[in-house]
């Protein structure tokens, strides 16, 4: 991390899949870096004894029984698809 | 019948209700009147069902602890049958087919869900101006933010449009606008209320929780949705105590912690004299204060916005246009619908956090910025963690101003980030919190006091704030008009 943090618009938008348009490249772009620059202040922090926290509280494997259990049915879960064919998603075509 | 049942509490409307002087449909009636006189307005409801809630009225059961109350819900919450938008055009037309943990477990302690209420987008803002539908207007000044991203679920409290509300805080959504709205909001212990059902922002730091009138009120609230659900692997197993029972126990003997990091300039004068005196009168009651320091404080939000929109960015992958939500027309495939069905549903806040959660876990700064980020999280949970070996509760302000002009922040994302500074390092370390009106700035606007307590120390929150609130009557006044 440094002061003159730069980020990569495009290859960033592309990764996380989202068409921007050249004045939302532009004002991103200028935003993050800003917000990129403040958030350089963590360097400030000592963690080089420190592990890394993904979760407030000591997490453990949660496992439940292998059994089947009421679930959604299949009318319930198409129920908002934007696109169907009977009772499948229909999505653009993706194999030629 | 007496008048005015908007106005009553849920303890209140629950004696009257029990001693059969009013029935649970006379309420959504009056509710119902009270929304189309103040909402438009206010702005807070997105949506309701008012044949649905009568249609539960009818079938309440006036023996559970809830039996016949209708509560609000923010629109980030699944209601089966009811839309759910999240603030955001990529939900439009959706409509939730299932209830969220905490609304099957408020319909079955006898509450009645009724009306979604206006948020930030996808719970991203402080203000209520991140929403896609529309602005909500603070009831105490209405040129003024009700704060975010629970905002209208505090607008409408304090407006008297709704009973009760639900909220969620993901870094002070349910605290903050609380202050700003001059009602109590409390933040569970992360794990006390199931995710399950919750549209997730960041989803180790979310938590769903209460927004009511009074404490007593959160009390009753947090008893019906607290609790372990298998459906949500967070969760905490381990028992609900009697939250009614805490709030009468007084706060002589209690141990209570000003941090010095959360006193500092900056501060509206009048907010630091209001929280300042708040802590006086728990003092008089018995409380010993002592100073305290959680060391940490200035990288919580640099932590925060590095975690929560690097869980955004994966917890927002889902809208893909496939199963649910928006689909931009005519797709040229697959890649061409996932670009622009996310580039046309997603506002622009959602879009730079995404952004910045997708950058900050992208090959090559994982590990300067997301790895960085969850230590220093360990550094601040560490903070807590010693404080609350000293004492019971921490005291501070909730904000640093009371509630903003509508626009002051809107072009400066970061600006509005900063103000998040006393609610966000809960979240990063899981405890739980509270705000209760405390006071009232020069110009009439709500200021709130923020309780802190330990892991599952809601006992304490609630018999903290309830000391408070028995002292004192700020949570009795209504902003006009109410």
């Amino acid at each position: 991390m440094s002061a003159t943090a730069h980020i990569d618009i495009k290859k960033t938008a592309d990764l996380a899949r989202l068409r921007l348009t050249a004045e939302e490249e532009t004002a991103y772009t200028a935003q993050l870096e800003r917000i990129l620059e403040y958030v350089g202040q963590l360097d400030e922090a000592d963690t080089a004894s420190v592990e890394a926290a993904a979760h407030p509280h000591e997490l453990f494997d949660v496992m439940r029984s292998d059994a089947a259990r009421p679930g959604f049915v299949m009318e319930a879960a198409l129920s908002n698809a934007p696109r169907r064919s009977g009772d499948q998603f229909m999505v653009p075509k993706v194999v030629e | 019948m007496p008048d005015a049942l908007h106005t009553l509490t849920i303890a209140e409307l629950r004696t009257l209700l029990q001693k059969r002087e009013i029935s649970p449909a006379d309420i959504i009636h009056d509710l119902e009147a009270s929304i189309t006189a103040r909402d438009p307005e206010i702005g807070a409801y997105l949506h309701r069902d008012t044949a649905a809630a009568l249609a539960a009225a009818e079938k309440a059961d006036l023996s559970a602890p809830l039996g016949g109350i209708p509560v609000a819900i923010k629109d980030v919450l699944n209601v089966q049958g009811q839309p759910a938008t999240a603030g955001s055009k990529m939900l439009r037309g959706y409509i939730s087919p299932y209830d969220a943990t905490c609304i099957a477990k408020l319909k079955s302690a006898g509450a009645i869900p009724f009306g979604k209420l206006n948020m930030d987008e996808f719970a991203m803002g402080s203000s209520n101006e991140n929403s896609a539908w529309q602005l909500t207007r603070n009831p105490w000044d209405t040129t003024r933010v009700p704060g975010g991203s629970s905002g209208a679920s505090a607008a409408a409290v304090a407006a008297r449009t709704a009973i009760a509300s639900l909220g969620s805080d993901t870094g002070g959504s349910i605290r903050q606008p609380a202050a700003f709205c001059g009602i109590t909001g409390l933040k569970p212990t992360y794990g006390r209320v199931s995710r399950y059902g919750l549209i997730a922002y960041a989803s180790s730091l979310d938590q769903v929780g209460p927004m009511t009138r009074t404490v007593e009120d959160a009390a009753l609230v947090l008893q019906a949705i607290a609790g372990h659900d298998p459906q949500d692997s967070t969760s905490l197993n381990a028992p609900v105590p009697d939250y009614s029972a805490a709030l009468r126990r007084g706060v002589s003997g209690m141990k209570i912690g000003l941090p010095r990091e959360y006193f500092i300039d900056g501060i509206d004068p009048a907010v630091r004299a209001a929280v300042e005196a708040g802590v006086k009168e728990l003092e008089r009651q018995g409380a010993t204060v002592r100073e305290i320091s959680l060391p940490h404080t200035r990288f919580a939000i640099a932590a925060y916005y590095i975690i929560a929109t690097a869980e955004a960015s994966a917890n927002l992958a889902r809208f893909d246009g496939v199963r649910y939500g928006h689909r931009c027309d005519t797709p040229a495939d697959l890649r061409d619908m996932y670009d622009r069905s996310r580039a046309e549903g997603f506002g622009p806040e959602v879009k730079r956090r995404i952004i910045l959660g997708t950058y900050v876990l992208s090959s090559g700064y994982y590990d300067a910025y997301y790895r960085k980020a969850q230590k220093v999280r360990t550094l601040i949970a560490r903070d807590f963690a010693e404080a609350f070996k000293e004492v019971d509760l921490i005291a501070s302000p909730v904000t640093p101003t009371a509630a903003f002009k509508i626009g002051k922040n809107a072009g400066d994302p970061l600006q509005m980030y900063l103000a998040d500074i006393f609610t966000i390092a809960n979240n990063l370390s899981g405890v739980c919190g509270i705000s209760v009106p405390c006071g009232y700035s020069a110009e009439g606007l709500p200021i709130g006091l923020q309780l802190t307590g330990r892991p599952l120390g809601e006992e304490d929150l609630l018999r903290g704030a309830f000391a408070y609130e028995q002292a004192t009557d700020w949570h009795r006044r209504l902003p006009q008009k109410s």
